[in-house]
């Protein structure tokens, strides 16, 4: 099988490197940037199947830069992460991004590598 | 005891709404006050002052028209009386210019005189006679014997031969009849003189005065200067008699004046001196009878009075009740409004603080999360940590510390979201948890027991959430405050129909008594006065059942313990198999 190529977006360095790390272990080529501008640079030198995009990233809400990534790749798919866990969030993230593909922090990482696989068998 | 406690005025409850400085704006007493006084101060001053113009006014003007009307009479009936006493004095006055002393003193011609003055004048002569100078009655007629009288000593004979003409006081004399003396003088040729002398009976007097209509109980009569009666009289005495009353001083014109009579009545009496006789004319009439029309009309005009004043009084104090009462109402409603508002906005601040501090800690959380992972990977990767249990233990209770913390962000995240309204599904057992879990830590040092029953087949429903945890947790923490340590808490749901649940709490808390049973949820009732308590809490429970479109009840036993029941509403087609 191909190995999954993923991009992880998040202004929290240390948050976003272990967790790259960690699906980099689990054998999955994960990359990962903590602003949008770098996130649309990525995306012009590789092409990824699947963007973990924080909500609440500096200047630009995390959906928005999903939008801006998919123009850009219509067939990237994303999962959303946010801090601020409520149900409400959860309902109007769903409701942007799909059901399922809004996960609050902190997440779990299997849960998390059990999501993107969902995604990408769809 | 005040206007205030006597009148009892229902302008209901007067509670504190406002504290400090503002209390005094808020004294209804002290308003209602100052609007009944005001308002009735301006309608009654003037209509009182009106009336009491009025009533002098019309007092005066009655007294005075009969003042006028009595000056008439008087005036008039003196004319009268005049009018007869001049003409008998001039009659007798062209008889002795007529007659010689020698002719008169022929019986028959002096008959015949006084049978001509009898049929000409009417009544009132009753005889004649002539008298010489020495005072001896040379010739008589009449119907007594008095032929042969001598009056040489007698007053009116002086004043006679002096002055020319005499009219005496009414006295009965030899005739033992009332009657009064005109006499003229008459001159002989040889200069001596003689007397023409007539008597005239007072019937003629008596004919007049008493034909005169007098109101007020009046009564005409003629006194001499010294009161003596000269006429009867109705009510004042009878002839030859002392009048009860004052002799009024002289006056050329007629005069009215008020006097006491002896007997203590107001009297009105109208006098007239008669000139050239000794008599004094007057009427007299009972002021009580004369006033008794004004008396009426007075009695009319004070019970208009008092009919106004207390009609005016009913709608001032009606409307200042009725005005004062929408105020404290309306404050009442404003103040509660505010407290309500300023509550709110406590609220949507304390969750707004907890909402952003969860946040910031969600975010190192994550990252303990992530690295505690890591070493977790890592250790399981390499051999050589793999089986090293104690360092997978102490990663493992790294990582369920991250999820207990995570937990309690996720609910305070959960908690700040109350405060806007939004109808969402819930699972009623859950809510139930998730406001049991704010009130946990207490529920477990004091210590109180709390049951929970849900049946499991209550379905989920659409509700506004935040509202549901508010009325649930104000509920609750009115139980714990009822409640000493060691109490207990049981909550039970219930399906009651199709559309709608009830809820009871149930505490063996402290009870509430029975007259304060219908109060609780009026807003600013406590019994914590003092001690924190705003009045407010299950006022606000309250309106927050209504808005969800529930109903409260209550039932409560002192010292046995309180159930607030909540009736829910559900709507079961849009909250079933979510």
């Amino acid at each position: 099988m191909k190995k999954m190529r993923v991009l992880l977006v998040d202004d929290e360095e240390e948050l976003v490197s272990t967790m790259a790390e960690r699906l980099t272990m689990r054998g999955i080529d994960a990359d990962w940037v903590t602003n949008c501008e770098d996130a649309v640079e990525k995306l012009e030198t590789r092409k990824y199947d699947l963007g973990v995009l924080d909500v609440k990233i500096p200047r630009i809400s995390g959906i928005q830069l999903g939008k801006r990534l998919k123009e850009k790749d219509p067939e990237m798919k994303f999962i959303f992460m946010t801090g601020h866990g409520s149900d409400d969030d959860f309902k109007a993230g769903s409701a942007e991004a799909g059901p399922g593909y809004y996960l609050v922090k902190p997440v779990d990482i299997e849960y998390l590598i059990r999501k993107m696989n969902e995604i990408l068998e769809k | 005891m005040s206007l205030w406690d006597k009148l009892n005025i229902p302008l209901g409850e007067t509670k504190e709404v406002a504290p400090g400085t503002s209390r005094h704006l808020f004294n209804y007493r002290r308003i209602w006050k100052s609007v009944v006084l005001l308002t009735g101060g301006v309608s009654l001053i003037p209509l009182i002052f009106i009336t009491l113009v009025n009533y002098g006014a019309m007092q005066h003007s009655i007294e005075s028209e009969f003042f006028l009307r009595t000056t008439r009479i008087a005036s008039n009936t003196r004319r009268a009386i005049s009018f007869f006493l001049t003409e008998r004095k001039a009659a007798l006055d062209f008889i002795v210019h007529d007659n010689s002393f020698e002719t008169l003193n022929k019986k028959e011609r002096l008959s015949d005189i006084l049978k001509s003055l009898q049929r000409s004048f009417g009544g009132g002569f009753v005889d004649l006679g002539v008298i010489d100078s020495s005072g001896f009655q040379r010739n008589y007629v009449g119907p007594y014997s008095l032929e042969g009288k001598d009056y040489s000593d007698q007053k009116w004979f002086k004043q006679v031969t002096e002055s020319g003409v005499h009219i005496s006081d009414v006295f009965l004399g030899f005739r033992k009849a009332p009657h009064l003396v005109i006499a003229v003088k008459g001159l002989m040729p040889d200069g001596f003189f003689y007397v023409l002398r007539a008597a005239i009976g007072i019937a003629p007097f008596e004919n007049l005065l008493t034909k005169l209509e007098l109101s007020g109980m009046g009564d005409a009569f003629m006194v001499n200067h010294e009161g003596v009666l000269q006429t009867p009289s109705r009510y004042h005495g009878n002839v030859l008699e002392k009048i009860r009353l004052s002799v009024p001083e002289y006056t050329p014109k007629t005069e009215v004046l008020e006097e006491k009579s002896r007997d203590g009545q107001d009297v009105l009496i109208g006098y007239r001196y008669i000139d050239e006789s000794p008599f004094i004319l007057m009427i007299v009439k009972k002021k009580d009878e004369l006033m008794k029309p004004w008396y009426s009309m007075r009695l009319k005009l004070i019970v208009f009075l008092l009919v106004s004043v207390s009609i005016i009084m009913t709608v001032i104090l009606g409307t200042a009740t009725y005005m004062v009462k929408k105020i404290r109402i309306a404050d009442e409603k404003r103040v509660f409004t505010l407290h309500n508002i300023e509550y709110s906005q406590k609220m949507a601040t304390i969750g707004r603080l907890a909402a952003s501090v969860a946040h910031e800690i969600n975010n190192p959380l994550a990252i303990i999360n992530e690295k505690a992972g890591l070493i977790q990977d890592l250790f399981i990767l390499k051999e050589k940590y793999a089986k090293d249990q104690k360092l997978l233990g102490l990663v493992n209770s790294i990582l369920n510390s991250v999820q207990r913390a995570g937990t309690i962000t996720k609910r305070l995240l959960s908690f700040s979201r109350h405060l806007d309204a939004r109808i969402e599904t819930i699972n009623l057992k859950q809510t139930i948890q998730e406001v049991l879990s704010f009130m946990g830590k207490e529920a477990e040092l004091r210590p109180i027991e709390i049951t929970v029953k849900v049946p499991e087949d209550i379905p989920q429903f659409e509700i506004d959430r935040g509202k549901l945890q508010q009325i649930f947790l104000n509920i609750i923490n009115n139980a714990f405050a009822s409640m000493n340590d060691g109490g207990h808490l049981d909550i039970k749901a219930q399906q009651e129909d199709k559309n709608a649940i009830s809820i009871t709490f149930t505490d063996d808390g402290c009870g509430i008594p029975k007259e304060d049973i219908n109060r609780i949820f009026e807003p600013f009732f406590t019994t914590k006065t003092g001690q924190g308590g705003t009045g407010l809490g299950l006022s606000i429970t309250y309106n927050l059942v209504q808005e969800i479109g529930g109903k409260v009840g209550v039932q409560s036993e002192l010292d046995k313990g309180t159930s607030f029941i909540v009736h829910i509403p559900i709507n079961m087609d849009e909250g079933r198999n979510e």
